[in-house]
C-alpha cells in the first residue's frame, strides 16, 4: 500500500492506454510520454501494460506501507526518499515507512514513477488509465488526492536489482525550446499557403490552457482559404463538417491559437485540423511547460517512420540491458 | 459530391484520414457507414480503431504491422466497392428521445453567454428559428420534432451523437455555431450547430447553440440502467433518433424513472437500406415514425 500525504499538482494512474473505443468518443487516454512510461515500467521489472502514476509540475508526497522497488523517469522533477536526494532513471528500493517526494520541476513537465508490480486499479475497457473529463479508469476516475491509499499489483515479470540504470542517449533532454515534428495534412488546404508556411516558421508559446485534452498555443493568427461553406458545416471559415480528431492533431479554431489534442483529445469536433504530431514527438509535446516555446517542423511519413523506429530500437535495448542486468 | 475527389491523408504515423466530402449528405454518411462496416468486417491486423464520422472517417493503425500504403490500396478498394449502396443493410433502432425545450438550466446557459454570441438580443431558439426563416420558435420546434434524425457520428466525448436530420435537403436547418466556444454547457443539453443536433453527455465546454434538454441520458458510466448494459455510452452510428417535445411534468418523471434505474428508452429495432432513405426522405420519416409508435 501506498498512502498519498500529498497529491501533487495533478497525479494520474496511467499506462499505455485504451485502444479500440475511439469510435465511441472514448480517446485512449494514457502517459504523455510513452517513452519515458515503457522504460519507468522496464526498471521496475513490469510487463509491458503496467500502471504508473502520471506527475505533473508539482511532485505528491508518498508514504509507503511496505518494501517496494520503484523507478522515476520522464521530465525532471527530483525526487527525494525521507528527504535525501535520489536519481531518476535508475531502479531504487524504498523500504516501508519510506517517505518519497520530490522538488521542483527542472526540466520537462511530467515525470513518470513506477512501483513493481505497477499500480493496482479496475480495470476499465482494457485500460487502467485515468480519462478525467468523464471520470472513467484509473483511481476513482480522477486525480490523486489527499488521504488515498494506492495497492501495488502483480504485473511483475522480473526482479531487476536496484541500481540498475539507463544511461546517456537513453534519457531524452527536454529544453524551454521543443522542436515538435509534425505530418501536414488532414484539411490543411483550408489554410493559405501563406498561413501553412507561418504556421511552420512562427515560434508559438504554450499557454496556460496546457492539459492532457490538449496544448492550446499563442501565436499570430492564421488565415483560410475564402469558400461559401459547404452544408453542414458552420459559418466560420475555420469550420468544417464534424469529423474525427486524430491524436495528435492541431486545429486552429477561428485562425486564433491552435490547440494540440493530446491523449485525453476530444475525439472529433468542427474545426479543420492542418497537422498532426508524429507518435514519437508526441512523448515530447506532453514535456512543454506553460510560456515555453514550439516549433513546428514538417516531415514525411518516411520521416515520421524512421523517427518511430529509432524510438522502438531504443526501448528494445534498454530492455535488453535489464534482462542481461 | 458531383466532382469531389476523396482525400486520403495522413494524421501522422498511426492515422488515416479519408475525406469524402466537404459537404453533409445522407448519401455520403452512408458511405462512409458502408466503407467503415466493410473495413471492420475484414478484420486486418493491425488497425486499432475505426472511426466513422459524417462525410468522412479515419483509421488508427499499428506502422509496425500495416504498411499505410497498403492501408490506404485497401481502403480505395473498399471505397469503389461502396460506389453502389444496394448491397448495404444498416442494422438500426428507432428511438424515442423526450426533450424539454426551453428550460430553466439550459437558459441560464443562454443567458450566461450572451457575449459569445452572434445576436445577444435574442435567445439560441429565438435566433435559429429566424435565421432558418420560421415565423416562431414555436414553429422552429416543430420542425425540429417533426422528422427523425439520423445518428451520423458519435464523438467530441464519449456518447455524443451528432444528428442529421431525414428531410429533403431544402428543408434541412442550419445554424452556426457560437462565436466563441462556452465554457459550460449543462448535461443532456440539446444544441444544434452547422447542420448537427446533438445531446451533450456531460457538463462541459461547447460551442452549439442550445435549445433545451433531453430527460434521459446517452451516456451512464456506471451503467444502472437497461440501455447501457453493453456499452456506457447508449447512441450508434445509423440509429434514427426522434427527439420528441415533452412537459416539464413529463421531464420529472422521466428523471425519476433515471434517478431509480428502471428508465428504457422507447424503442424499436430496424433494419434499412441506404436507398429507402435516399429516394424519399419525407416518406421514409413519416414511415419510421409510424413504426415507432403505432406497429
Amino acid at each position: 500500500m501506498i498512502n498519498v500525504l500529498k497529491p501533487g499538482l495533478q497525479t494520474t494512474v496511467q499506462d499505455d492506454g485504451r485502444v479500440g473505443y475511439y469510435e465511441t468518443g472514448m480517446p485512449p487516454s494514457g502517459a504523455v510520454d510513452q517513452y519515458s512510461y515503457a522504460v519507468a515500467n522496464m526498471l521496475a521489472g513490469n510487463k509491458k501494460g503496467a500502471a504508473v502514476l502520471e506527475i505533473t509540475y508539482m511532485g505528491p508526497a508518498l508514504e509507503f506501507q511496505e518494501d517496494a522497488v520503484i523507478a522515476i523517469t520522464g521530465g525532471v522533477i527530483p525526487p527525494q526518499i525521507n528527504e535525501a536526494p535520489v536519481p531518476m532513471w535508475e531502479t531504487l528500493e524504498v523500504k516501508k515507512g519510506d517517505v518519497l517526494t520530490f522538488d521542483f520541476v527542472k526540466q520537462g513537465a511530467r515525470a513518470y514513477l513506477a512501483a513493481a508490480g505497477g499500480i493496482d486499479v479496475p480495470v476499465i475497457m482494457d485500460s487502467r488509465s485515468t480519462y478525467t473529463l468523464c471520470g472513467i479508469g484509473g483511481f476513482d476516475g480522477r486525480a490523486l488526492q489527499e488521504g488515498d491509499v494506492l495497492s501495488i499489483g502483480n504485473m511483475q515479470e522480473k526482479e531487476v536489482k536496484p541500481g540498475t540504470r539507463v544511461t546517456g542517449e537513453y534519457i531524452p533532454e527536454f529544453s524551454a525550446n521543443h522542436e515538435i515534428r509534425v505530418i501536414i495534412g488532414l484539411c490543411s488546404y483550408r489554410l493559405t499557403e501563406e498561413s501553412k508556411q507561418r504556421f511552420l516558421d512562427i515560434e508559438w508559446t504554450v499557454t496556460p490552457e496546457a492539459n492532457r485534452v490538449g496544448y492550446r498555443l499563442k501565436g499570430e493568427r492564421l488565415d483560410f482559404v475564402p469558400r461559401e461553406q459547404p452544408f453542414g458545416a458552420g459559418s466560420n471559415p475555420s469550420n468544417v463538417v464534424d469529423l474525427g480528431y486524430p491524436i495528435g492533431s492541431i486545429q486552429v479554431p477561428d485562425g486564433i491559437e491552435p490547440i494540440a489534442l493530446l491523449n485525453d483529445a476530444v475525439t472529433g469536433g468542427g474545426y479543420a485540423p492542418v497537422a498532426t504530431i508524429i507518435s514519437t514527438d508526441l512523448n515530447r509535446i506532453g514535456q512543454a511547460k506553460t510560456n515555453e516555446k514550439i516549433k513546428f517542423i514538417s516531415v514525411t511519413l518516411e520521416e515520421a517512420l524512421e523517427a518511430r523506429q529509432q524510438n522502438n530500437r531504443k526501448l528494445a535495448e534498454v530492455k535488453q540491458m535489464m534482462q542481461s542486468s | 459530391m458531383t466532382d469531389f475527389t476523396t482525400r486520403y491523408s495522413y494524421g501522422g504515423d498511426e492515422f488515416i484520414f479519408v475525406e469524402l466530402s466537404e459537404e453533409m449528405t445522407l448519401e455520403v454518411n452512408f458511405q462512409a457507414m458502408a466503407i467503415t462496416k466493410k473495413l471492420r468486417e475484414q478484420q486486418m491486423p493491425g488497425i486499432l480503431d475505426i472511426c466513422p464520422s459524417n462525410a468522412s472517417y479515419m483509421v488508427r493503425y499499428n506502422p509496425d504491422v500495416l504498411p499505410a500504403a497498403e492501408l490506404i490500396d485497401e481502403l480505395k478498394r473498399l471505397e469503389s466497392s461502396a460506389q453502389n449502396l444496394d448491397d448495404i443493410v444498416i442494422n438500426s433502432r428507432l428511438v424515442d428521445v423526450p426533450v424539454l425545450f426551453e428550460d430553466p438550466w439550459t437558459h441560464d446557459a443562454v443567458m450566461q453567454f450572451r457575449d459569445r454570441h452572434q445576436d445577444p438580443e435574442s435567445t439560441d431558439l429565438e435566433y435559429a428559428a429566424r435565421i432558418n426563416g420560421y415565423e416562431s420558435k414555436e414553429a422552429f420546434i416543430e420542425a425540429v420534432t417533426g422528422s427523425p434524425f439520423l445518428v451520423s457520428m458519435i464523438g467530441f466525448v464519449p456518447g455524443l451523437p451528432f444528428c442529421f436530420q431525414i428531410v429533403p435537403r431544402e428543408k434541412q436547418i442550419e445554424v452556426p455555431k457560437y462565436v466563441r466556444p462556452r465554457t459550460f454547457t449543462p448535461e443532456r443539453c440539446f444544441g444544434f450547430g452547422g447542420g448537427f443536433s446533438v445531446v451533450y453527455p456531460v457538463q462541459g465546454a461547447g460551442g452549439y447553440q442550445m435549445f433545451g434538454i433531453s430527460a434521459s441520458p446517452v451516456f451512464d458510466k456506471e451503467q444502472k440502467l437497461p440501455d447501457f448494459q453493453d456499452s456506457i455510452v447508449f447512441p450508434r452510428q445509423g440509429d434514427i433518433f426522434r427527439y420528441r417535445g415533452i412537459t416539464r411534468e413529463e421531464y420529472d418523471d422521466v428523471r425519476a424513472d433515471v434517478e431509480a434505474g428502471t428508465f428504457a428508452y422507447h424503442k424499436k429495432d430496424f433494419t434499412f437500406r441506404p436507398d429507402d432513405v435516399l429516394k424519399d426522405p419525407a416518406g421514409f420519416s413519416e414511415m419510421v415514425l409510424g413504426r415507432l409508435y403505432h406497429d
